[in-house]
């Protein structure tokens, strides 16, 4: 009888073991599978909140709304310079203030309407309107009268001049001649909507409505919204209205919103993903070492750095704060502990933004000044310096980076910092009231020029936040927004940039890098300073 | 015992009401709110953004009109995902949340009924200590480690299995096997001591003696009686599964309840977290209840009734 027991638990064993060793029909979801259909697999980062253009602010759904819609320009894929959209071709005036776009007549939206310049016209107001408090809306603001109609000092549209002279034409007029507007149209905040769509859900002047649902959807880009599972996969298809439809050379496009970079890893390997949209740190020597042509490592427009409360004593003295920037060697970080290509940085703009590098460069290990420095500012090898506090949100390579500071901080200049980490929002809502001594941060360009760094520390900018002003950098970078001339403008940023790195209230640390794993079967993915990849350019070997 | 059901009932309604007064308040004191992003929008339109989520109205006003509609049934439009109502959400994650835990439930259920059995009538042999050792792994090991290392060998190196998803029965497997590995190990122990101490009962030994075979002193006489203590067990359990697929829907990529709660949370999207809390709460409260309820059917010397 006890034989019985044993025997019937051999008897399970054996069979669990044989069930789970039958081949599995896993192959059905890798790549190059038995399907004939080019589904470009691609690794999203998170679950897209919307994909309303005028509504969303992130990456994730920038991807996504590239391959479902199109503006009046697009970025080449290597060069990023504005090639023809949904607009065939423009003119611009020589004062550089006004543009006058001519939408291409064979644009149509996916169901088969003609996209016109009216409908840019009413996507612009849309997006400017107080009520649906666009969070990117100020994208706009270079246009004439955007910036008051959206802070609601009027209500009367034919204010912003953005207009449709006609059906195929729209003239927008900007308040002051913006060099890099066209590189500002890439962003999907100037992006078309579907007015008919629109008015039908009621959404003109508000936000979470139904219309972007796959079955209420109307697009104008390369591909139109499938399906749309929530925290699983959302699929756009080969839209054969696009004005442009022959050079699409894939199906479909599979958005995963994987959200763990460890399993996006997994994932990638096992075949389930062309793309991801990151790596994991620790990953990434392991890569290189294999020199695996799959690992991706490009320069990404943005800086990594740290803001000064110069509110605050010591840090309101211009000197300690020059000795905390020449005592940190910044290539010992790039190549120890961010390890995955970043360039050490000694300005505020990443280099060779748009053609812009800055003259004045703060200056490499220049330990002796950094001491003379400390030592004038009466705190002589670090004695009685207080014990400030540097803040960063919680992450593995914050902390990483933050602790290496800080020890470089001790053994170069004697003084003593703490670390303080807070979770993500807590971290951005204690930077926002000022309530930091140092505090870690990135910023990202929202197009290719200086301005969108530069601008940030205006005295008073929302975007500031070390209560640093200086009146000198403010007219600088005023009058550069009014400049024509290229050279002059790079001449005034040039020197804005000077002003802002002598007085530093901000320590620059590395230019930011794009990596993640990409698929060898992928063909028409180019690297740039962006990131961006139209997907009517990728094509499935 | 339809008095007894009916007074549990009316005692969970108020532990859901300080459940939802203690989640909103803390909610509402942790620093940093649904729309603060490190790109800083015009004060006019975080004014607007403001007001569009009544988030400009005193707190207590903001509580106020989120009970009444939680009453009502309506939990809400995330703050995140505009367009998308917490209770949509809910209906999409929690049938998956339900099966991941069935799944897995039914794993260690199984697993750990046998493994336990096996042990107490094989007690202190080889029979008792490898199975039991097994089981052990289950709790030792974490899912944050015991989910990717059945992805590294049976998805990775064997090709057996997909890393990630939840549509075929080969995307459940790994899931269901990490989540339930641990409650195995518990059920395999509980078991295994609830046998033990039902097989040196009296009346074991008097169906023995009357030649009952022992394949039904096992599965007839004894498997009752060990059970209840699974059963009571089975409440905390299936709270601690519902909290635990977070992680190993995370590893996984499975679409269930427990990624959006911990999206919601990192996100500050007020109502999702309450309505995710609500739910959880209810649930737990009916589980338990449900346990309770079961365990007294199966051994009335539980019940609290004056039996005459």
């Amino acid at each position: 009888m006890f034989q019985n027991i044993r025997y019937l638990l051999s008897l399970s064993i054996m069979g669990a073991f044989l069930f789970t060793c039958s081949p599995s029909k896993s192959t059905k979801s890798k790549l190059g599978s038995k399907s004939s259909q080019k589904i470009f697999k691609f690794g999203n980062g998170s679950e897209p909140t919307d994909l309303d253009p005028h509504v969303v602010t992130g990456v994730p759904e920038h991807h996504i709304i590239s391959a479902l819609f199109e503006g009046l320009v697009a970025p080449h894929p290597k060069t990023l310079k504005p090639m023809p959209a949904a607009a065939e071709s423009w003119t611009i005036s020589d004062d550089l203030m006004v543009y006058t776009f001519k939408i291409n007549p064979q644009a149509k939206w996916s169901n088969g309407d003609a996209v016109t310049a009216h409908d840019f016209e009413f996507s612009w107001k849309r997006i400017l309107t107080p009520t649906l408090a666009s969070e990117y809306a100020y994208m706009l603001y270079p246009v004439k009268g955007a910036e008051a109609y959206n802070k609601n000092k009027t209500q009367d549209f034919s204010t912003v001049l953005a207009k449709a002279v006609d059906a195929q034409t729209f003239k927008v007029t900007l308040k002051a001649p913006t060099p890099y507007f066209l590189s500002m149209l890439f962003h999907y905040s100037s992006w078309p909507v579907h007015p008919k769509t629109i008015a039908k859900f009621g959404a003109e002047k508000k936000r979470g409505t139904q219309w972007t649902r796959p079955a209420n959807i109307v697009t104008n880009g390369p591909f139109t919204l499938k399906t749309w599972e929530l925290n699983k996969v959302l699929t756009v298809v080969k839209n054969p209205n696009y004005w442009n439809a022959s050079i699409v050379k894939l199906d479909g496009v599979n958005f995963y919103p994987v959200d763990d970079n460890g399993a996006e890893e997994r994932m990638f390997r096992n075949g389930e993903l062309h793309v991801t949209s990151t790596l994991p740190v620790h990953k990434i020597p392991f890569y290189q070492k294999k020199k695996d042509p799959r690992l991706n490592i490009s320069p990404y427009l943005g800086t990594y750095y740290y803001r000064f409360n110069v509110k605050k004593a010591p840090l309101n003295n211009p000197k300690v704060r020059e000795a905390l920037n020449l005592s940190i060697d910044r290539s010992l970080i790039t190549k120890h502990v961010t390890k995955a290509g970043e360039m050490p940085s000694f300005t505020f703009t990443p280099p060779n933004t748009a053609g812009y590098t800055s003259r004045y460069q703060i200056s490499k290990n220049n330990l002796e000044k950094a001491k003379a420095l400390l030592a004038e500012a009466g705190f002589k090898d670090g004695v009685n310096f207080p014990k400030l506090t540097l803040l960063y949100n919680t992450q593995d390579n914050h902390k990483k980076i933050a602790e290496a500071i800080q020890q470089m901080w001790k053994k170069n200049l004697g003084i003593d910092i703490e670390l303080n980490n807070q979770e993500w929002k807590v971290y951005l809502s204690s930077v926002k009231k000022g309530d930091f001594d140092i505090a870690r941060a990135g910023w990202i360009g929202d197009y290719s020029d200086p301005n969108t760094f530069l601008d940030m520390f205006v005295t008073d900018g929302g975007n500031n936040q070390t209560g640093w002003s200086n009146k000198d950098y403010d007219s600088l970078i005023a009058k550069a927004a009014m400049t024509q001339s290229t050279s002059d403008r790079l001449a005034l940023f040039n020197n804005a940039e000077e002003i802002l790195l002598t007085e530093l209230p901000i320590m620059p640390i590395y230019t930011y890098t794009s990596k993640y794993l990409k698929s060898e079967s992928v063909v028409g993915w180019e690297s740039n300073i962006l990131d961006v990849h139209p997907f009517q350019h990728i094509d499935l070997k | 015992m339809l008095k007894y059901s009916i007074k549990r009932l009316l005692e969970s309604l108020p532990v859901l009401l300080i459940v939802v007064i203690i989640s909103f308040t803390l909610m509402k004191v942790a620093p940093g709110g649904p729309f603060d992003s490190e790109k800083t929008a015009p004060i006019e339109v975080q004014k607007e953004i403001a007001k569009m989520y009544k988030l400009d109205q005193p707190v207590y006003i903001q509580f106020k009109d989120y009970l009444f509609n939680v009453l009502k049934g309506d939990l809400g439009v995330s703050y995140k995902y505009p367009g998308r109502t917490v209770n949509e959400l809910i209906a999409k994650g929690l049938p998956i949340t339900f099966e991941l835990g069935f799944y897995a439930l039914s794993y260690a259920i199984l697993i750990g009924v046998l493994f336990g059995v096996i042990a107490a009538i094989r007690k202190n042999t080889m029979l008792d200590y490898i199975p039991m050792s097994t089981a052990m792994i289950g709790v030792c090991v974490p899912s944050l480690l015991m989910g990717p290392s059945l992805v590294l060998v049976f998805s990775l190196w064997m090709g057996w299995l997909p890393v990630s998803g939840w549509d075929t029965w080969q995307h459940k497997l790994l899931p269901s096997l990490t989540l339930g590995s641990a409650y195995a190990a518990y059920i395999a122990r509980i078991t295994r001591g609830g046998m033990l101490d039902v097989l040196v009962q009296d009346y074991i030994r008097t169906a023995r003696a009357k030649g009952v075979a022992e394949k039904w002193i096992i599965i007839r006489h004894s498997l009752k009686g060990a059970l209840t203590t699974v059963v009571a067990y089975l409440g905390p359990a299936v709270a601690g599964l519902l909290t635990g697929s977070f992680v190993v829907e995370k590893i996984f990529q499975i679409p269930g309840m427990g990624r959006y709660y911990i999206q919601a949370a990192f996100n500050r999207d007020y109502t999702m977290i309450m309505g995710m809390t609500i739910m959880f709460s209810f649930l737990l409260i009916t589980f338990n209840y449900i346990a309770d309820v079961l365990a007294i059917a199966m051994n009335p010397k539980l019940s609290f009734e004056n039996k005459k």
